[in-house]
This record gives structure tokens, C-alpha cells and sequence, in this order.
């Protein structure tokens, strides 16, 4: 069944449409991440226009990491008062996001850009996750406990100024690391059009030394709040959402994201990990593979203004 | 004067009939003057009906002609890119900005334009792809360029593969010899916006009539509605967007909770 999406100005497959968010949700609910960065190339896939596809996958996003937020937040697994913190930096970080996606499109290097980011981040975080995880496993099989070592619980990072205290996730840091963080994930967001939760859990565990208990409750409220800010700031900058894009991709993907936390559940951690930082590293080698090999046309044409 | 001299003049031609007796008149009709764009809509056929009468007072029309309609849509601005590598990498280099030429195009005939007239008329009336005036702003100036410019070349190629620029030699059917119809073809993501259709009739390679039609493709219900929020109320369509997020996540999480 055709449905014509009215900002993306071309007719879907509803049925293809509402699968891939089944799909994209069932990853995300497994690994407690957004899953953005596998719809954004998605949508592109279909004939979706990048610009498109990126301010609409964050209302997704949204939707998905909401119901995540609220399971979390029951369970009282998640650290509000750090959230918070990183959130006022993520949402300045998201306006220079929207602020850089606009003049990067004037300037005909939005592709580029977005691509290049895909390839940097996938490939270096999936990287690292698979050589930790290998780590963890091979471990795992010797007999030893598989849970990620923390070696000296200080590291240069503790020894900056303004510190406080999150009482849930019983660290006390600097709040320059938080900030920043908080900025990347905001900035990184709005461009690419991903929540950064594949980017905030590795980051939290391994700089805030985040406890495993509340990380991932946290980076969905981080990712809620982004996602939603950044709907909001393309729907008045650049006005490419499509509610109705949006609207059949989060259908399927809440309900993927709650057969796919299950899944999670029953998996070991450092196989997890694994298995996400494959998916990582195979999408950022597409990525690689589309701008080092010769594109089939040269040319390409882009929309300036109408009448 | 000058007005009454050729005033007399028109007369005595249509009384004396010191042309042949052939004067023609195009009469056509859009089988739909209206295309909506709603939720279903996957792209659309559309004809054009017409027949060829004598001019008032006249009898004879010819034997044999030729037809050609020119569509084109909406004007807009639109930018090719050439990618080239840099340091390994595929990036756009070099852009040239097409300005204000049709979204949609479509050149229909009963056959060749090459066939119909003599490359001079053809240019003169910008018939076919190649014909078509499409001013490229190259420094300060506006200009269309000649046919093979490799962007020119490149615009028109990409424009036909997204099913927006036509040049269809058998579009146009004669069902008797003065009676004719034209199928054009509207591709799911037609433009938006007034399509003008240029009828022209061509006899031994010399264009003897011309007459003009015109179409209206709008969004409908609910496609319109959201393409005007999103563009009129961005703020409040993104706050919208945004509510209907959180909605449908809290709705999931009402429906699946178990424990």
C-alpha cells in the first residue's frame, strides 16, 4: 500500500516503511540505543533526500527512547540529576548542530559531511567496541570475570575543577567532561540525525565511570530530550520534518524496541557488545565504501528555491 | 493610420482568400483540469483531447500535420553538481545554478521533433530537450548554453531519469486525420504548482496554429495540510511532531508493560 509523504514530496510503501522501524526498533530496544544511525542510511536507501531523512529520523528517536526512558525510570535506573546537566549542554550543542546542518546545505557539503562524520565515529567506536569486547570474551572462556575492568578509578579527567555529586549514580566529577560530552552528543546528533547513544553509553562507562546500572536509562533521557529539541529546531529552521514519515517509522519502532529489550535481556553483556560494535563498524565501511569508490553519476542536482 | 491600412489589408486577404484556403484552428481540451495530491496518489496519466478545424469562413485544411505540446511545470532554481576526487574522496567541486527553468517538462509529438521542422524553426520555438531555453546563471550573467555543456547535458539526463523532463516521440496520436490526443505522464513526485501546455501545429514543417492550456497540481487534504503547517507554523508543527513522539512512546510502554 503507496502512501505520498508530503515534505519528502514522493509516495512509500507503507508495509517497507513500518518494517524497517520494526527492524531499527528491535536493534535499538537490544542495545538501548536509538538507532538513528542505521535509519537515516535507511531512508537514503528508499530515495528519502538526506536532509529529509535526518530531521525526521530524530522525532523517530524521540518516540523510541521515550518508552525506553519510561521502563528505566520505573525501575529507578536512571540518574536524573546527570542527565539534566548533560541535556543543557546537548541542546546547545544540537542549535550549533542545526546551525552547521543549514550552512553545510547552502554550501553544497551536507553529503560530504554526513558521510564523512558516519565513517569517522562508526568505524572508530565500532573499532574499539569490537576490540573490547573480543577482550571480554576471550576472558569470559579463560575462566576470568567477563565484566570491563576499570583500571585506576582516577584518571586526569577527575583531577578538573567544578565537581559534583550525582547521587544516583554515586560518582563525584568534574562538570567540564559532562558538559562536553553532553555538547558532542547534541552537536553529532543534529547533523547525522542519530540519537549519539551508541557514542554516550561508551563514553559515560568509560570517562564518568557511569555505573552499567543507570547508563543506559540516562543516555535515553539525554537522547529523548535531544531528539526532541532537534525536531523542533528542523521544523522551524529548515522545515524538512515529515510528520508522516515520522509518524509510521516511530509506530514500528516502539513496538520493535519492546521485543528487542527482551532480547537484550536474555544476551551476555560482552556479546552484546560485540554484536553492536560489528553492526557499528559494517555501517561505517558502507559509508567508506560510497565515498572512496566512484559514485555511478558524477552529476547530481539540488533543489535552490522555487517561484 | 497604420492600424487602418492593416486592418484593410487583413480583410481583403480573408475575403479574397489570396492565401490557399487553408487556415487553421486548434481546439483542445484537458481531460482533467485539476490533479490532487492526496495520500494515495502514486502518479498520474493525463490527456489531452483536440481536434483541427478550418479557420471561420474557411473549408480546406491539409492533408497531413504535425503536432507538438510542450508542458512545463512550475518554475524553480535548481544547482548540478559535478563530484570529482579529492584525496581520495568523491566530493562535489564544481556547481552550476540553473535558474528558473521548469520542475516539469515534457515534449510530446506524433514523431521526431527533427521530423517536423528544420532545425532553425525548431530552436526559433524551442522545441525539444536540447531546444528548450535553460538559463544557467555563469557569473553575472543568465544565459542558456550550448547544447553540449556538460552541465547542461548532465541536468537534462538526471531530470528525464527522475521521470521530470519528457521528449516523447509517439505521445501524440491522430485518431482521424484532424482529431489527436497526447498522454502525459505525471510522475508520483510531480511538482506542485500551474503547468502550462503550448500546443503548436505544424504543416510542411512551418507552424501554422497555436493555442495554450493550463493545469493546477495541489496537494489535497491531509498532504496539503502538513505541507502548509510545516512551512506557515514551523514552530508549532514542530512542537506537534514532537508531542505526537512522545505520545505514541508512552502509549508503547502503557501496551507492553507486563511486569
Amino acid at each position: 500500500m503507496q502512501i505520498y509523504l508530503p515534505i519528502a514530496d514522493m509516495p512509500v510503501n507503507i508495509f517497507l516503511v513500518l518494517g524497517m522501524g520494526l527492524a531499527v526498533g528491535y536493534i535499538s530496544g537490544m542495545f538501548g540505543i536509538g538507532g538513528g544511525f542505521l535509519m537515516t542510511p535507511l531512508l537514503i536507501f528508499i530515495g528519502v533526500s538526506p536532509a529529509v531523512a535526518v530531521a525526521s529520523v530524530a522525532s523517530h528517536i524521540a518516540a523510541s527512547s521515550f518508552t525506553g526512558a519510561i521502563t528505566y525510570w520505573n525501575r529507578r535506573a536512571l540518574d536524573l540529576a546527570l542527565a539534566l546537566m548533560l541535556l543543557g549542554a546537548g541542546i546547545l550543542g544540537t542549535a550549533t548542530g542545526v546551525w552547521l546542518f543549514t550552512t553545510l546545505r547552502a554550501l553544497d557539503q551536507l553529503d560530504l559531511m554526513i558521510g564523512l562524520s558516519y565513517v569517522t565515529l562508526l568505524t572508530v567506536v565500532g573499532g574499539l567496541m569490537i576490540y573490547e569486547s573480543v577482550r571480554a570474551v576471550m576472558r569470559a572462556r579463560h575462566g576470568l570475570p567477563a565484566t570491563i575492568r576499570r583500571p585506576g578509578s582516577h584518571t586526569w579527567l577527575h583531577g578538573l575543577p567544578f565537581k559534583v555529586r550525582f547521587k544516583r549514580s554515586k560518582i563525584y566529577v568534574s562538570a567540564i567532561p559532562v558538559w562536553a560530552i553532553g555538547f558532542i552528543i547534541g552537536f553529532v546528533g543534529a547533523i547525522m540525525g542519530i540519537g549519539g547513544g551508541f557514542l554516550l553509553v561508551p563514553m559515560l562507562i568509560y570517562f564518568l565511570r557511569v555505573p552499567t546500572a543507570t547508563v543506559i536509562g540516562t543516555s535515553m533521557v539525554l537522547t529523548l530530550v535531544t531528539m526532541a529539541s532537534a525536531t523542533v529546531m528542523h521544523a522551524v529552521t529548515n522545515h524538512l520534518v515529515d510528520a508522516v514519515l515520522a509518524l509510521i517509522l516511530m509506530v514500528g519502532g516502539v513496538v520493535g524496541a519492546q521485543f528487542g529489550a527482551r532480547t537484550g535481556q536474555r544476551m551476555r553483556g560482552e556479546w552484546l557488545r560485540l554484536l553492536l560494535g560489528l553492526l557499528v563498524f559494517a555501517v561505517g565501511l558502507r559509508f567508506a565504501f560510497e565515498l572512496v569508490v566512484q559514485p555511478d553519476d558524477l552529476y547530481s542536482i539540488r533543489y535552490v528555491r522555487g517561484e | 493610420m497604420m492600424r487602418r491600412i492593416a486592418l484593410t489589408l487583413l480583410i481583403i486577404m480573408l475575403a479574397s482568400g489570396a492565401r490557399p484556403a487553408a487556415a487553421e484552428r486548434l481546439v483542445v481540451s484537458l481531460s482533467n483540469h485539476r490533479v490532487a495530491i492526496n495520500s494515495n496518489f502514486v502518479g498520474e496519466e493525463l490527456v489531452l483531447f483536440g481536434t483541427i478545424e478550418p479557420d471561420a469562413g474557411k473549408t480546406g485544411l491539409r492533408s497531413a500535420y504535425d503536432l507538438v505540446v510542450t508542458v512545463s511545470g512550475p518554475r524553480e532554481t535548481l544547482r548540478t553538481r559535478r563530484k570529482q576526487r579529492v584525496l581520495g574522496i568523491w566530493v562535489n567541486v564544481d556547481s552550476r545554478e540553473f535558474v528558473r527553468v521548469p520542475s516539469y517538462l515534457a515534449i510530446l509529438s506524433n514523431r521526431p521533433v527533427a521530423q517536423v521542422a528544420n532545425p532553425d524553426t525548431l530552436r526559433r520555438l524551442q522545441i525539444g530537450l536540447g531546444n528548450f531555453l535553460l538559463p544557467q546563471r555563469i557569473g553575472p550573467d543568465i544565459a542558456d548554453t550550448v547544447g553540449d555543456d556538460p552541465f547542461r547535458r548532465a541536468f537534462v539526463r538526471l531530470q528525464v531519469q527522475q521521470g521530470l523532463y519528457h521528449e516523447i516521440a509517439a505521445a501524440v496520436t491522430f485518431l482521424t486525420p484532424t482529431v489527436f490526443r497526447a498522454a502525459i505522464p505525471l510522475p508520483a513526485d510531480v511538482p506542485t504548482g500551474n503547468y502550462a501546455f503550448d500546443v503548436k501545429l505544424f504543416a510542411d514543417g512551418a507552424m501554422v496554429a497555436r493555442t495554450n492550456a493550463a493545469l493546477d497540481v495541489t496537494k489535497a487534504g491531509i498532504e496539503q495540510y502538513v505541507a502548509d503547517a510545516a512551512r506557515d507554523h514551523g514552530l508549532l508543527y514542530g512542537f506537534a511532531t514532537m508531542l505526537m513522539a512522545l505520545l505514541t512512546g508512552w502509549i508503547a510502554s502503557v501496551v507492553f508493560k507486563r511486569d
